[in-house]
């Protein structure tokens, strides 16, 4: 459906590891090591206030990722991940405020609830295609805050007026506070996260979710089970972005039905786009466009903000339809081509 | 131990200071306390309001109230110095109210937050503002949990709240019509569920009178038409109108188009001439009743009235591009009105913690905009300032003022 | 039963609505293959342009034929200004595209125009239809300018040389540019039929809803609900989903009980979801076989 790139690979080609092999370290991992270096140092320098931004972009980023799981990897649409991301944030808000468990098991719990609800889903949106399953989705998003707001579950969501969560200390023998921990805390599961998706992309079923993306009709005629396969990216996806959600709701320390609604789902798409579909990089790209670019736009003007994040948006679009992924692919494969010359 | 980085010293300077401030106000009362964000030539505030987003409507409150706060500081500023004011947008989005309410506090600098817009906005730093102690002033919301001094010292209200409405709407009704079969039409959020909670206290369970129909809307919806039809073929004969402006012409329209006439009263939300009853249809609107604290700048009885021609002027002065038919461009500077008060009756002890114990003695203060004999009162165990309306009837082209004022006095 | 009758009218009546909405939906599906979201901006632009109109003096109708020109002519520069840029790329990309423009449209018109509703006259009146005080007499003119139109595209697509033509550029670009179809401008024609029969829906809407800046909002939504529900490749289909979410969410709101008030939205899309599953083209639509 999507003429979505082939590989996740953001730099210049790197021989592919042949299965069993032993991974050669290429500039690829040069980069990402420093990237993790800089992210861990990050807390020692910067204000409270920019790491609360910072691991909101992080959270952010891990939610574009469920979404490009479902729809760049596996070519099935959705503008429903708002729900999933509140499903995940209502986990973690109701079993930390409602049922005392620790806040850091309610994280995989918010990830366990989101696959089951991704997976079961992904059953009616196996016979839906192209805008007949985003409808579906759709659906799933608009439900997401009535249902939140619905008086029968008042006693379990806190209705309209939604749940306080308390913000979670800091191990007593680390000497950071609570903004710093919170940034670690998401920093790990978002490296943990990112690089489950690596491998799962590197893998057959990675290959056979690709394959089903790309031509399901040859995909089964070769034996893959699409409708299984289907499923599980669903539940996969929606894992992905319940785990963002349940970060969220550690870091915003709030959770209010209006925060998940189809706007946010948009947002994720928007996101998803600018960093570049089918992109796992990408996705960090995706998550500082969300935080930024709204604030961008607002200092601009704050009564045309709206339009200005517009422009801001065709801007990128025109120049790089691609996303920042098939950008920088585009800019590493000129210069490779110059370098041949 | 916290770790002592650059980090930590610029939080722990805010509280420090808050904390030493009770000790400094034994000196000499020429002495000058300063909280963040104040110099001798400037005090910084700030907010949050949705300019952006699906309740963009309302972002003209925020800009209202920059408008008024640039003609305090032509007039001079307070006692000396300049206010300077930094609104950013949330777009009714609870995490980003956070987001920029942190930027506010720990970027920015400010000495309070001044009349953030929202329910769910404010919900969501509620407790970072207690937490810090950091004054959230006059929020410009009417819910009913604001007015908790015991529990959140740093939070106070401003707006008579949608509870304390919705009983005034209970109590009428049932003045006129003991056994009343009430319908509401509210939406299907904080404010919404606030007032429909209101009426069905108000009504109570021990006599004829009962809620029948309790009917809601989303803000996405394309009408509400669907619902006054089942009102009225349920037998309501008591409508109270709880809806915003669109939805609320809607209502009352439809209500006239099926010849539906019940006793119908529209909250403070959607009773604009202009806005609400004047696209319903004003002779659809003959008889509705409805309950006032500001002055409806649309309504011809206020024309030669001292306080609508300052009002008038300043916005032709300062807010041009202002709707001078949208009664949120009368909250805005009204709402701002009372953070200068407070930041005056500082005087030169601009510390958070003198804010909020000017904040919460407030007596007897008015506002241009303010209903005649409405005044805004607090004390430490009432952080309620607007607390008192006064109901009108609509005759088809005004609204006419009955009765005494209602809702509690000073507290 | 009378409750019943009531709510099946006034669910009609607001179909209307939708079905107006979702012809617009279709027309630019059959032009580009997916859904625009800022159709509904489009629309909600066109009627401030005809409000304007009308606010500085035009009679109604001069109003309205002004607004529909204007509103092609938006269509097909859009068409050519931000949409062929992206035409080449993903679907996606696509999408991110429109979802820019709905801001830009969204946030200009509350500039321009602010946020206070705003009356919008309607040709046919807000009386009571035949006296009863079920359906007025502007809803009776909506439903009846929505079938007219309806019939308009029918015998323009399936009666002339030109919709014929577009039709073959929607369904099979390269074939077309073979036998000699300029695609391109088929394309803009297109959106700009799209961006008229949604200025018509707008104009239609507006008396209902008030005109303001977000009150497109829920209807497009409704509207995509309608003619996903009766089959995109259908305008007939689409108009009677329009019709049919209409009178499922009144019915729903009102009959279902403990959950039908608060979650008549959910309960209604959930409806059609299901419908889908029977039925994954839409009620009417085409069966999309594609070959090995």
């Amino acid at each position: 459906m999507t003429s979505a790139p082939k590989d996740d690979a953001v730099v210049a080609p790197v021989a592919a590891p042949r299965a069993g092999a032993f991974v050669r370290l290429g500039p690829r991992h040069l980069i990402i090591a420093g990237a993790i270096i800089a992210a861990v140092l990050i807390p020692f320098y910067a204000k409270s206030f920019v790491l609360f931004q910072l691991t909101q972009v992080m959270i952010y980023a891990l939610a574009i990722l469920g979404l490009n799981l479902l729809t760049g990897f596996n070519g099935q649409f959705s503008i429903g991940h708002s729900a999933f991301y509140g499903v995940g944030a209502y986990t973690t808000a109701i079993l930390m405020e409602r049922y005392g468990v620790p806040y850091v098991w309610t994280v995989p719990a918010a990830g366990a609830v989101c696959f089951m609800v991704g997976f079961l889903f992904g059953l009616p949106a196996l016979r839906l295609q192209n805008l007949y399953l985003a409808l579906a989705t759709f659906t799933l998003a608009i439900a997401m805050p009535q249902l939140l707001k619905f008086h029968g579950f008042e006693g379990w969501t806190g209705g309209v007026q939604g749940l306080v969560v308390d913000q979670p200390d800091p191990p007593s023998f680390l000497p950071i506070d609570g903004d710093q921990w919170l940034y670690y805390f998401t920093l790990i599961v978002m490296l943990v996260m990112f690089a489950g998706a690596a491998n799962l992309i590197r893998s057959r079923t990675g290959r056979a979710m690709m394959a089903i993306r790309d031509n399901p009709i040859a995909a089964s005629a070769m034996g893959i089970n699409t409708s299984l396969y289907k499923m599980l990216t669903f539940g996969v996806s929606a894992l992905y972005t319940g785990v963002a959600g349940a970060l969220g709701a550690l870091a915003v320390a709030f959770v209010a039905p209006d925060s998940f609604t189809i706007f946010l789902s948009i947002s994720l798409l928007v996101g998803l786009v600018i960093g570049g579909v089918g992109s796992i990089a990408g996705c960090l790209v995706g998550g500082l466009f969300m935080l930024y670019v709204p604030n961008i736009a607002e200092s601009i003007s704050t009564g045309l903000a709206g339009v200005i994040y517009g422009f801001i948006l065709l801007l990128i679009i025109f120049v790089m339809p691609a996303g920042a992924a098939g950008f920088v692919r585009f800019a590493l494969a000129q210069l490779a081509r110059l370098r041949q010359t | 131990m916290k770790k002592l980085t650059r980090r930590s010293i610029l939080i722990a300077a805010p509280s420090a200071l808050a904390f030493t401030a009770p000790l400094l106000s034994i000196r000499p009362a020429f002495a000058k306390d300063y909280g963040p964000g104040v110099t001798d030539k400037e005090i910084k505030i700030g907010n949050t309001c949705f300019y952006t987003g699906p309740a963009s409507s309302y972002g003209t409150i925020g800009k209202a109230m920059a408008a008024y706060y640039k003609m305090i500081n032509d007039q001079g500023g307070i006692n000396g110095r300049m206010i300077n004011f930094i609104s950013y947008d949330d777009a009714y989005s609870p995490p980003k109210t956070v987001e920029q309410t942190r930027k506010l506090v720990e970027e920015d600098g400010i000495l309070l937050d001044a009349g953030p817009l929202g329910t769910p906005t404010n919900s969501a730093i509620w407790h970072y503002m207690n937490e810090k102690k950091v004054p959230q002033l006059f929020v410009s919301t009417g819910a009913s949990k604001w007015n908790d001094p015991k529990g959140h010292p740093w939070t106070i209200g401003w707006q008579p709240n949608y509870h304390m409405e919705g009983t005034l709407y209970a109590t009428y009704i049932l003045k006129e019509n003991p056994n009343a079969q009430v319908g509401v039409l509210y939406q299907n959020d904080d404010f919404g569920k606030d007032y429909l909670r209101g009426v069905k206290d108000g009504i109570g369970d021990k006599g004829k009178a009962k809620v029948v129909v309790e009917a809601s809307y989303e803000t996405t919806d394309a009408t509400v038409e669907s619902q006054v039809v089942d009102m009225k073929s349920k037998g309501v004969d008591a409508f109270v109108n709880a809806a915003i402006p669109k939805f609320a012409a809607q209502a009352i329209r439809k209500a006239a188009e099926i010849q539906w006439k019940p006793i119908q009263v529209v909250s403070s939300i959607g009773q604009s001439v202009a806005a609400t009853l004047k696209p319903a249809g004003l002779d659809h609107s003959t008889g509705v009743v409805s309950d006032f604290y500001l002055k409806d700048p649309t309504d011809p009885q206020w024309k030669e009235d001292a306080g609508y021609k300052w009002w008038t002027g300043f916005m032709d002065k300062y807010y041009p591009d202002g709707d001078k038919s949208d009664i949120n461009n009368v909250y805005g500077p009204s709402n701002a009105a009372t953070v200068c008060q407070v930041l005056k009756q500082c005087g030169d002890e601009l510390t958070r913690e003198n804010v909020m114990k000017q904040a919460a003695s407030l007596k007897d203060f008015t506002v241009p905009m303010l209903l005649p004999g409405i005044k805004i009162n607090t004390s430490p165990t009432d952080f309620a300032p607007v607390k008192q309306v006064q109901m009108a009837k609509f005759d088809g082209q005004r609204w006419n003022l009955f009765g005494d004022l209602l809702g509690a006095a000073a507290g | 039963m009378e409750q019943l009758l009531q709510q099946v009218m006034a669910g009609l009546a607001n179909g209307a609505i939708y079905a107006c909405m979702a012809l617009a939906v279709v027309m630019i599906y059959q032009a580009i293959d997916h859904l625009n979201f800022a159709q509904g901006e489009m629309a909600m632009f066109s009627t401030y342009i005809a409000w304007q109109l009308i606010a500085w003096g035009f009679p109604y109708w001069v109003a309205f034929a002004i607004t529909v020109v204007v509103s092609f002519i938006g269509g097909v520069l859009i068409d050519r200004i931000l949409f062929r840029p992206v035409q080449k790329a993903s679907i996606l990309s696509q999408i991110v595209a429109f979802i820019a423009l709905f801001s830009i449209l969204n946030s200009s018109a509350g500039q321009i125009w602010d946020f206070t509703i705003k009356s919008f006259p309607t040709p046919f009146g807000h009386a009571p239809l035949f006296g009863t005080s079920l359906i007025d007499t502007h809803e009776a003119g909506m439903i009846g300018v929505t079938l007219v139109m309806l019939a308009l595209l029918y015998l323009f697509f399936r009666g002339t040389r030109l919709g014929l033509a577009m039709r073959a550029a929607a369904a099979n670009p390269e074939s077309s540019r073979l036998v000699g179809i300029r695609v391109g401008w088929m394309t803009a024609l297109g959106w700009g039929m799209a961006a008229s029969i949604g200025a018509v829906a707008g104009m239609l809407i507006a008396p209902v809803v008030f005109l303001e800046p977000n009150m497109m909002l829920g209807v497009l939504l409704y509207g995509f609900a309608g003619a996903v529900l009766g089959g995109l490749s259908s305008p007939g289909g689409a108009v009677l989903g329009g019709f049919a979410v209409g009178v499922i969410e009144n019915l729903a709101g009102t009959f279902v009980p403990y959950f039908g008030r608060e979650l008549k939205l959910t309960l209604a899309l959930i409806l059609i979801v299901i419908v889908l599953m029977f039925r994954p083209s839409g009620i009417f639509g085409r069966r999309v076989v594609s070959r090995v």
